[in-house]
C-alpha cells in the first residue's frame, strides 16, 4: 500500500485500454483531477467516452493500466483483489442504474447485505437497516421483495443499500437512467442530502444534463479524455 | 446462514424449472436403484446358496437324469450329511403366463437340506404323508389366493398329463431373501405316474442336492462323489450349490453387463442435463455475482451459493428419487413376482443412489460454480460507458 497524502480522491495520469481480439481500444487516456471529500460530482459525456469506466476504476471494481488512483490516501492501483473486495466494502457504496437488488432477498435483507461481511450482531444489523430504511422513507416496505416495489422505490433501496455500512464514498452509474421524472427527481433529492447532511462524497456517472445540475461540480469526459471541469450554477 | 438462504430462495427461483430438474434427477436415481437392484436380484440366487450345499447332476448336461439308486451311494460318500432328490418339473398353471418354479422333491430329505424353506409342523406331517401333497411358498400363495387343502392342478410339459395336488402347505422364508415363490410337490408321486405311464423315465432324478457338515469338505466331497460314478453310464458332475446357480446366472452375463451399464448412462444423462440447468442459471445471474463481488463478497462466497444450490437441486432429486424407489420396487414385485419374488432394495442400493445424486450435484455444479467465483465484476455488470 502506498500512503499519499490527497484529497479523498486522487486521480494521477489514469489511463485503461480494453481488448477486442487482438485490437486494443484505449478507454481513457492520462486521466489526472481530484475530488473532495464531500463533494457532489457529475461524470458526463457520450456513450464509449469512458465515464463507467472511470467510475469504475475509482470505485476499485477495475484496474487502471497506468497511474495512480489514490482514496482516502490509499494507492488502490496497488491493492491485490482480495484486498480491494474489503477496501470495497468499507470504503465505497455503490448505486446502479437497474438497481441491481438480489430478487429474492427482501429490501431488509437486500440493505443487510453488507453488513454481513462486518461482523456486526444481527440485533445492530437490524438497527442500522432499519435506520437507513426510514432515511429513505421505506421502513413500510422493508419485507417487500424487489418485484413488489416501483422502479423508484428499488433505487432508494439500492442508496440504503450503498448507505448502511456508512462508506465515505457513493458511487452511482446512472442513478436516474431508468426511472421516470418524479422518481429521478426524488432520487436526486435524496443523493442531495446524503452530500448535505451526512458529508458523502458522490460521484454519479449521467447523461442527463438536468441530473447533472444536482451536482457541485460536473466533469466531462471524450473519447477518454477530460476536456472539462465546471462548478454546476445551483 | 445467508449463503443457505440464498441457495434454497435461488434454487426455488424459477419453480417450474427446479421443479423439472429435480423431477428428472428423481426419475433418474429411482431408475438407477431399480437397475441397479434387478441386477444384484439376478445374482441373489447365487449370493442366496449355501456354502454347504453341493448339487449332482449328470456331466453330459442339466437335462439327463441319472439314477435313483445313486441317492443311496451319494448318502455313503465320507462327509455327507443328507441328500435329496429333486426333478425341474416345469408345469404350466392354467395358462403359460402363469410362470412359477416347481418340483417334484423327496420331501423329508428336501426339507432338512433347505432348513430355510419353513412349514408349521401339521402341515409339514400332512406334506410327508400325501402323495399328491404339494407346498407353495407364501408369495405364491398369496398370488392365487391358495389356501390350504385346496386343489391345484398342472399342465406337464417336460412330463405330459394334468397333475392334480392336494395345497398341504405354505412355507415362509428363514430369510427376506429367501425365494417365497416356489412350488414343490413329493417326488414319489411323479416317479409312480411314471411307472404306469412312461416306464422308462421312472426312477430318474434330475439333481441330488447334497449336505456336508462343513463348507471346506465340500470340493473333496464333491470330487469323491464324481469319483464314484466314473465309467458308469451315467457319470456325475458335482459342484457347490454357489457355481450351479452361476451356470445359469453366467448364460445372462451380458444381459446383465448391459443393463448395468444403462443403470450408469442414465445418471450421465442427467448429470449433462442438471449441469445445462446450472450453467443456464448461472449465466442469468452473472450480474448478480458481479453486485455481490462490488459488496465486497468474495469468489468462494459466490461458488458456495452456486455450488450450494446445484448440490440442494441434486439432494432433492435424490431424495425423492430413493423414496420412490421403494414404493417402486413394491409395485414390481407383485407384478414381476415370476421372474423377481423378491424385489428388496438392499441398504447399499440405496446408499449408491445419494452417491449418485451427490456426484450429479457436484459434477453439475463445477462450472457455474467456476464461471460465478471467477467473474470480472466490470464485465458482470457489463457496462462500459
Amino acid at each position: 500500500m502506498v500512503a499519499i497524502d490527497s484529497e479523498i480522491v486522487r486521480l494521477i495520469d489514469v489511463s485503461k485500454s480494453y481488448y477486442r481480439g487482438s485490437q486494443m481500444i484505449p478507454v481513457l487516456e492520462g486521466i489526472s483531477f481530484d475530488i473532495v471529500a464531500g463533494e457532489f460530482l457529475a461524470l458526463m459525456g457520450p456513450s464509449g467516452s469512458g465515464k463507467s469506466t472511470l467510475l469504475n476504476l475509482i470505485a476499485g471494481i477495475d484496474k487502471p493500466d497506468s497511474g495512480i488512483i489514490a482514496v482516502n490516501g490509499v494507492d488502490i492501483t496497488t491493492l491485490s483483489e482480495s484486498d480491494l473486495a474489503a477496501w470495497r466494502a468499507a470504503n465505497v457504496g455503490f448505486i446502479f442504474q437497474f438497481y441491481n437488488l438480489i430478487p429474492v432477498l427482501t429490501a431488509f435483507e437486500n440493505v443487510e447485505l453488507p453488513l454481513l461481511l462486518t461482523g456486526l450482531s444481527r440485533k445492530k444489523r437490524k438497527e442500522h437497516v432499519e435506520t437507513v430504511l426510514s432515511l429513505v422513507s421505506l421502513s413500510d416496505r422493508m419485507d417487500h421483495y424487489p418485484s413488489e416495489l416501483s422502479g423508484g422505490q428499488q433505487q432508494r433501496v439500492a442508496i440504503a443499500r450503498a448507505m448502511v455500512a456508512d462508506p465515505p464514498i457513493l458511487v452511482a452509474d446512472e442513478p436516474t437512467g431508468d426511472l421516470d421524472r418524479v422518481s429521478a427527481a426524488e432520487i436526486l433529492g435524496l443523493m442531495s442530502r446524503l452530500v448535505e447532511d451526512f458529508g458523502k462524497t458522490i460521484i454519479m456517472v449521467t447523461h442527463d444534463p438536468k441530473s447533472a445540475e444536482k451536482a457541485g461540480r460536473i466533469v466531462h469526459l471524450e473519447k477518454g479524455e477530460l476536456v472539462s471541469s465546471s462548478f454546476s450554477h445551483q | 446462514m445467508f449463503i443457505i438462504k440464498l441457495i434454497i430462495r435461488n434454487a426455488f427461483r424459477h419453480k417450474l424449472r427446479a421443479m423439472l430438474t429435480v423431477t428428472g434427477v428423481a426419475i433418474a436415481i429411482l431408475a438407477f436403484g431399480l437397475l441397479k437392484t434387478l441386477v444384484s436380484l439376478w445374482y441373489l440366487g447365487v449370493e442366496a446358496s449355501s456354502s454347504t450345499r453341493l448339487v449332482t447332476r449328470s456331466s453330459i448336461s442339466l437335462v439327463f437324469s441319472m439314477p435313483v439308486s445313486y441317492k443311496e451311494r451319494i448318502r455313503h460318500v465320507p462327509g455327507v450329511t443328507g441328500v435329496s432328490t429333486m426333478n425341474w418339473f416345469g408345469g404350466v398353471y392354467v395358462t403359460e403366463k402363469n410362470f412359477f418354479p416347481n418340483f417334484a422333491v423327496e420331501p423329508e430329505s428336501f426339507l432338512k437340506v433347505y432348513p430355510e424353506f419353513i412349514l408349521d409342523e401339521r402341515e409339514k406331517k400332512s406334506f410327508l404323508t400325501d402323495r399328491t401333497g404339494a407346498v407353495a411358498g407364501r408369495k405364491l400363495a398369496a398370488k392365487y389366493g391358495w389356501k390350504i387343502g385346496d386343489r391345484i392342478s398342472l399342465k406337464g410339459t417336460i412330463f405330459p398329463g394334468e397333475w392334480n395336488f392336494v395345497l398341504r402347505g405354505i412355507y415362509h422364508g428363514a430369510q427376506k431373501s429367501t425365494d417365497e415363490s416356489q412350488f414343490f410337490f413329493n417326488w414319489d408321486y411323479l416317479n409312480e405316474t411314471m411307472r404306469k405311464t412312461v416306464p422308462r423315465r421312472a426312477d430318474q432324478v434330475g439333481i441330488y442336492v447334497v449336505a456336508v457338515a462343513r463348507p471346506d469338505q465340500a470340493a473333496e466331497v464333491a470330487e469323491e462323489i464324481d469319483a464314484t460314478f466314473k465309467n458308469s453310464l451315467a457319470e456325475t458332475r458335482t459342484e457347490t450349490e454357489k457355481a450351479f446357480q452361476l451356470s445359469f446366472v453366467a448364460m445372462t452375463e451380458a444381459i446383465m453387463i448391459a443393463i448395468q451399464i444403462v443403470s450408469y448412462v442414465v445418471i450421465v444423462i442427467i448429470m449433462v442435463v442438471a449441469a445445462n440447468t446450472m450453467a443456464m442459471t448461472a449465466r442469468e445471474r452473472i450480474a448478480e455475482y458481479a453486485t455481490l463481488k462490488v459488496l465486497g463478497f468474495k469468489g468462494y462466497h459466490i461458488a458456495g451459493a452456486v455450488f450450494g444450490e446445484s448440490l440442494f437441486i441434486a439432494m432433492l432429486g435424490g431424495i425423492a428419487g430413493v423414496l420412490l424407489t421403494f414404493p417402486a420396487a413394491g409395485w414390481l414385485e407383485s407384478t414381476l413376482s415370476q421372474f423377481f419374488p423378491v424385489f428388496q432394495i438392499a441398504p447399499s442400493t440405496v446408499i449408491l443412489q445419494f452417491v449418485a445424486a451427490l456426484i450429479v450435484g457436484l459434477v453439475a455444479g463445477i462450472f457455474p460454480t467456476w464461471r460465478g467465483a471467477t467473474i470480472q465484476i466490470a464485465q458482470g455488470l457489463r457496462r462500459i460507458g
